[in-house]
């Protein structure tokens, strides 16, 4: 690790490095899931399981669901749409303090478990949170088998 | 602004004791502010946060958002892989005092909260006019 610090002049490509150093010292030490990389990332997502189905939670706060496009391939779930900025357009009497919410294109992809049914699947937006429950497949659940 | 907030997290056990809150983690929020001649305009990201959950209190010049999500999952989930932990959002502002407190508006609309903070009258921005005598 470089542990200079190159005196000021260009303060943030500093902080990116800093940034970088500290992505390295919190990666993740166990294995995980190649397309589960951290990175910045919008929206964040959460995924779970119950016995019936596959839940993804992707915390989208502000979007227009006409804008939102979800789809699944072999198994892979995209969620991609753009998320507008709502600054007003910079005019003289306009002074911007803070803009840290994120605006532009996203696009994030699960890697859905291969019980999931890609035909049933149910989105829901509500509170800025959008909730995708696949089902999966019968085949997959948990049964009893009966001893005779 | 950073350095209110600093302060504002050094308090925090102080603060949050009276609350059922405790000593929970929580969430800063991402915010837009923006100023123009009639205020401050403040969006927050909260998604999960329905009316109920949220509050938003002026003490004096200070501004404290407070927010719980409602989690939206289903009793017998469990979590395989999961980017977001608290559902719970707090950040604290210092207003200045040109700025009318008792007139802020708040809205929320799918996970956004729209703060406008109106500038009181005699702080607009007038314009002087210049008298050639």
């Amino acid at each position: 690790m470089n542990a200079t610090f190159r005196p000021a002049g260009d303060l943030f490509s500093e902080l990116n490095r800093l940034q970088s150093v500290l992505d390295q010292l919190f990666r993740p030490a166990e294995r995980s899931s190649i397309r589960a990389l951290t990175g910045a990332s919008f929206p964040v997502i959460n995924v779970g399981t119950t016995p019936d189905t596959i839940e993804v939670m992707a915390l989208a706060p502000g979007l227009d669901p006409a804008g939102l496009q979800l789809s699944i391939d072999r198994g892979l779930l995209v969620i991609s749409g753009e998320r507008k900025s709502e600054l007003p357009e910079m005019g003289d009497n306009i002074s911007v303090y803070a803009q840290e919410r994120f605006a532009g294109n996203f696009r994030r992809v699960v890697s859905l478990p291969d019980e999931a049914d890609p035909g049933k699947v149910d989105a829901t937006y509500r509170d800025g949170i959008l909730r995708i429950t696949v089902a999966k497949r019968e085949s997959s659940r948990p049964r009893r088998i009966e001893v005779s | 602004m950073s350095s209110e907030l600093q302060t504002s997290e050094r308090n925090m056990p102080k603060q949050m004791s009276d609350e059922q809150a405790g000593n929970q983690p929580f969430i800063v929020p991402p915010v837009d502010v923006f100023e123009d001649e009639s205020g401050i305009t403040l969006l927050a990201d909260l998604p999960g946060v329905s009316r109920d959950r949220l509050g938003v209190r002026v003490d004096g010049e200070s501004l404290l958002l407070e927010a719980t999500a409602s989690t939206a999952q289903p009793e017998n989930m469990q979590l395989i892989y999961g980017e977001a932990q608290y559902p719970s959002y707090r950040r604290q502002f210092t207003l200045s005092r040109e700025l009318d407190a008792s007139r802020i508006e708040a809205s929320l609309k799918d996970g956004v909260l729209k703060l406008a903070i109106p500038k009181l009258e005699e702080a607009k921005p007038r314009r002087i006019d210049v008298r050639v005598g």
